[in-house]
C-alpha cells in the first residue's frame, strides 16, 4: 500500500451530504474485474442526467477539478453498502482522501485499506472549504497527516483520523502482515478460548 | 472497569479480544465468516499472496447476491459466473458452500439465524453491511469490506476499535398490524441516518423483548441505515427456544450449558452506556418512506413533507432533489402515492413471519399492479408452501420466486424498471438502488401487501379487520 504522507492537489467541492455507497458506485458495474479500472464508475449515475450526458452543474464534471486527488463533503459520505468498490472508484480515478465530517463506518475503514484518507472536518470548516474562492477556482490544496491539517492559503483547518488509521497510512502498513506478528497471542487465545467457550464450534 | 457491572456489549467484546495495541486497535478472534458472490474479491487476494483459509472450518458460503429468483430467468454471463466462481472458491479452500441448488441455500442473514450457525455470543463478520442482522440472537455482528474478507479469511481475526455503545430502549406495546420494520423505520425517522454512527446499539426494553427472533432479525438489519456498526438484543428464553434443535446449534446437554452461558451475558444492572435513547412503542404507526435516505420516511397518515419548512438549506436542497427524483410533491396526503409494481423479500423481510404477515392481507384479494415474492430461503420457501402461502400470492397475481437478494439490489437482473414505483420491503431507498431510475418506497410486509391490494400506499391496518396474523 502506497504510504500516505502529504498530498497537495486540488480538490473537488462535491458538497453533497449523505452520499451512499450505491451513488459512489451503482451495483450494476460491481462484476468488473479490478484489473480494469474502476475509475470511469465514479458517481456514474449521479453526475450524469437521465439520457447519458454529463451534468455541467455536477463539481465532478467541472473541468477546474479534473486533476483532483481531495474530495470535500458534507455529513454521512460513504453511508449504506459495504462495497469496497466504493472506494475503488475515488482511488482509480486519482483520489487520495475526502474530508467530510462524518463518514459511514466501513466505507471509512475500507478507504484505509486502500490507503485513501478519510478525514474528518468540522462541518463549520466543510463549509469554509466549500465557500473558499481557491479552492472553487481548482487551486491546489494540501493535506498533511502527520500534522493532520487541511492548508488552502494562509489558512489551517485541523482535521480527525483514528490513531491507529493514520499509522497504518502514514506507514502503508499491509494488515495481513501486522496480524501475522502476532501468531503467538492468536495460538494462545484459541487455547483458552476452546476451554471457555466450547459452544462456539459449529456441530456436524 | 475490571470487575465492575458490564453491558453486553463489553461483555462480547472482551471474549474476543486477542491482543490491544498502543494505539487502542484490537484484534479480534471471528467465530464465523460468512461469504457470498462478492467475496471473489476477497478471495482474489488470496489467490494474490497464495495463501490457504485460515478456518475453513468457521467459514460458510451462500449463494444469494446474483442467483436468479425468478422463474425461467436466465442470468447473463457475468452473474452466471460470480455465482459459479463462490463455489469454485468454497471447494478449492474446502469450505462449506450453500451454492445454487443446495437445499440450504438463501441469504446469508436469513440461512444462518435458521441453521443455527448464528448463536449467542459470537463475533461474525460478513462483506456485507446487513450482517448486523445477526445481532438478533446476541450475537456481535457487523459488515466488512473486500479487504477485510480477504484479512478475516488468511487469519480469522479482525483488526477494530472499541465502539461507542448505545442503548435504545423501546418499552410500551407495538399497536395493532405495527411490528419490528415500522419501529426501526420510526428509529431512523427520528433520529436520523447518522445518529448512532461508529456505535454499537444495544435494542432493549418490552417492546422489544416482545418481538418475536424474526422481529429481532428485521430491526437488527436496519442497524446500519442508522449509521450503527452493529445492533443486537440480549439473548433471553425467546432466542434460547428459537435455537434449540437447530442442525449446527450445539445439542443435549450441550445445548443447555451453552444456554446458560448465553442468558448470562446480558447487561449487567448499572452497566454505563455512552448514551441513552429511549421511545415508546405506542407512537409508533405503519412508517414508509418517501424520499431516496430511510430517514426520509414518515406515517403512512401524514404527508409528504415540505422542504419550505426546512432552517437547513442544504438539508432543504437534498429534500427537494428527493422530491423531485421520487415524482412527488410537497403536501400530497402518502397514502395517495400509486405504485407500479411491488416486491416483498430481502435479508430485512423475507422471512416466513413476513410471508404470514403478507398472505394475510392478499388472502382472496387481487393485487393491482405485478410483483415478486422471494422468500428468503430454501427452507422458508419450502415452509411457505406447506402453508399454502406461495397459492395466496400467486392468486392474487403476484409472481412467487426463489430465495435471494434479488430485487432489493438488482444485481440478478431483476430490476425495477426507471420512473417505475414499488413499493418494497427491503431495506434501501437510495437512488437507482432497485435500478437505475428506479423509485423506492419501504415499508413492512403488510404494508406492501395493502399497497398491492389497493394500487397505492395505505394503511395496512383498515386491510387486516377478522383477519390473522
Amino acid at each position: 500500500m502506497t504510504p500516505f504522507t502529504i498530498v497537495t492537489a486540488p480538490a473537488c467541492p462535491l458538497g453533497l451530504e449523505n452520499v451512499d455507497t450505491d451513488q459512489l458506485i451503482p451495483a450494476r458495474f460491481m462484476q468488473t474485474p479490478r484489473s480494469q479500472g474502476y475509475g470511469g464508475f465514479l458517481l456514474h449515475d449521479l453526475r450524469r442526467k437521465d439520457a447519458g450526458e454529463m451534468r455541467k452543474d455536477f463539481a465532478l464534471n467541472d473541468a477546474r477539478y479534473a486533476q483532483a486527488q481531495i474530495m470535500i463533503a458534507r455529513t454521512n459520505f460513504g453511508c449504506g453498502s459495504s462495497r469496497e468498490a466504493a472506494v475503488y472508484v475515488l482511488a482509480d480515478a486519482g483520489y487520495r482522501c475526502v474530508l467530510a465530517p462524518s463518514f459511514g463506518d466501513i466505507f471509512a475503514s475500507n478507504s484505509v485499506q486502500n490507503g485513501v484518507l478519510p478525514a474528518r472536518v468540522s462541518a463549520a470548516d466543510i463549509e469554509i472549504l466549500l465557500s473558499d474562492p481557491s479552492v472553487l477556482a481548482g487551486a491546489p490544496i494540501t493535506v498533511d497527516l502527520a500534522e493532520q491539517t487541511v492548508s488552502v492559503g494562509n489558512k489551517s483547518i485541523a482535521f480527525q483520523i483514528r490513531a491507529d488509521w493514520k499509522q497504518r497510512l502514514i506507514n502503508g502498513w499491509d494488515a495481513v502482515d501486522m496480524t501475522r506478528s502476532y501468531a503467538k497471542d492468536i495460538d494462545a487465545f484459541v487455547t483458552k478460548d476452546r476451554a471457555e467457550r466450547p459452544w462456539s464450534q459449529p456441530r456436524g | 472497569m475490571a470487575g465492575g457491572p458490564r453491558t453486553i456489549i463489553d461483555k462480547l467484546w472482551d471474549a474476543h479480544v486477542i491482543t490491544t495495541r498502543e494505539d487502542g486497535d484490537c484484534l479480534l478472534w471471528v467465530d464465523r465468516h460468512f461469504v457470498h458472490e462478492g467475496s471473489h474479491h476477497g478471495f482474489g487476494q488470496l489467490r494474490q499472496r497464495g495463501a490457504p483459509v485460515a478456518r475453513p472450518d468457521l467459514t460458510f458460503g451462500t449463494a444469494d447476491h446474483y442467483v436468479a429468483t425468478r422463474k425461467g430467468a436466465v442470468l447473463d454471463a457475468d452473474a452466471a459466473r460470480m455465482v459459479r466462481q463462490l463455489t469454485e472458491n468454497c471447494a478449492a479452500h474446502g469450505v462449506t458452500c450453500f451454492g445454487e441448488g443446495d437445499a440450504r441455500q438463501g441469504i446469508a442473514h436469513v440461512v444462518a439465524p435458521e441453521l443455527g450457525l448464528t448463536l449467542p455470543g459470537l463475533l461474525i463478520v460478513c462483506g456485507d453491511s446487513h450482517t448486523s442482522t445477526h445481532g438478533a440472537l446476541g450475537a456481535y455482528a457487523f459488515g466488512i469490506g473486500a479487504s477485510e474478507v480477504a484479512h478475516v479469511l488468511m487469519t480469522q481475526c479482525i483488526w477494530q476499535s472499541r465502539p461507542r455503545q448505545l442503548r435504545m430502549h423501546i418499552d410500551g406495546k407495538l399497536g395493532a398490524g405495527i411490528g419490528a420494520k415500522d419501529m426501526a423505520l420510526a428509529l431512523i425517522a427520528k433520529f436520523g441516518t447518522g445518529f448512532a454512527q461508529g456505535c454499537a446499539i444495544e435494542y432493549s426494553g418490552s417492546a422489544v423483548q416482545g418481538l418475536s427472533v424474526e422481529g429481532r432479525l428485521t430491526l437488527c438489519n436496519l442497524s446500519i441505515e442508522s449509521g450503527s456498526r452493529l445492533g443486537l438484543v440480549a439473548p433471553d428464553e425467546v432466542t434460547i427456544n428459537y435455537l434449540r434443535g437447530r442442525p449446527f446449534a450445539p445439542a443435549g446437554d450441550d445445548f443447555e450449558r451453552a444456554a446458560e452461558d448465553w442468558l448470562a451475558l446480558a447487561s449487567d444492572r448499572d452497566a454505563a452506556f455512552d448514551q441513552e435513547i429511549s421511545m415508546n412503542a405506542s407512537e409508533i404507526a405503519p412508517v414508509v418512506t418517501w424520499g431516496v435516505s430511510p430517514e426520509q420516511a414518515a406515517p403512512i397518515t401524514s404527508r409528504v413533507p415540505d422542504p419550505a419548512t426546512l432552517t437547513d438549506a442544504t438539508r432543504a436542497d437534498a429534500w427537494r432533489d428527493a422530491l423531485d427524483y421520487m415524482g412527488l410533491h410537497a403536501g400530497q396526503a402518502i397514502d395517495t402515492i400509486k405504485v407500479d409494481r411491488v416486491f416483498i423479500g430481502s435479508c430485512t423481510n423475507s422471512r416466513i413471519e413476513d410471508l404470514r404477515a403478507a398472505a394475510a392481507i392478499l388472502k382472496h384479494r387481487r393485487s393491482q399492479v405485478p410483483g415478486l415474492v422471494s422468500p428468503g430461503s430454501r427452507q422458508v420457501k419450502q415452509q411457505a408452501e406447506q402453508e399454502g402461502l406461495d397459492r395466496i400470492f400467486i392468486a392474487a397475481g403476484l409472481e412467487w420466486g426463489g430465495p435471494g437478494c434479488s430485487m432489493c439490489v438488482g444485481m440478478n437482473g431483476d430490476i425495477v424498471p426507471a420512473g417505475e414505483r414499488c413499493a418494497s420491503t427491503t431495506n434501501r431507498n437510495f437512488k437507482g438502488r432497485q435500478g437505475k431510475g428506479s423509485r423506492t418506497h419501504i415499508m413492512s410486509p403488510a404494508m406492501v401487501a395493502a399497497a398491492a391490494v389497493e394500487g397505492h400506499l395505505t394503511d395496512a391496518r383498515k386491510l387486516m379487520e377478522g383477519r390473522a396474523p
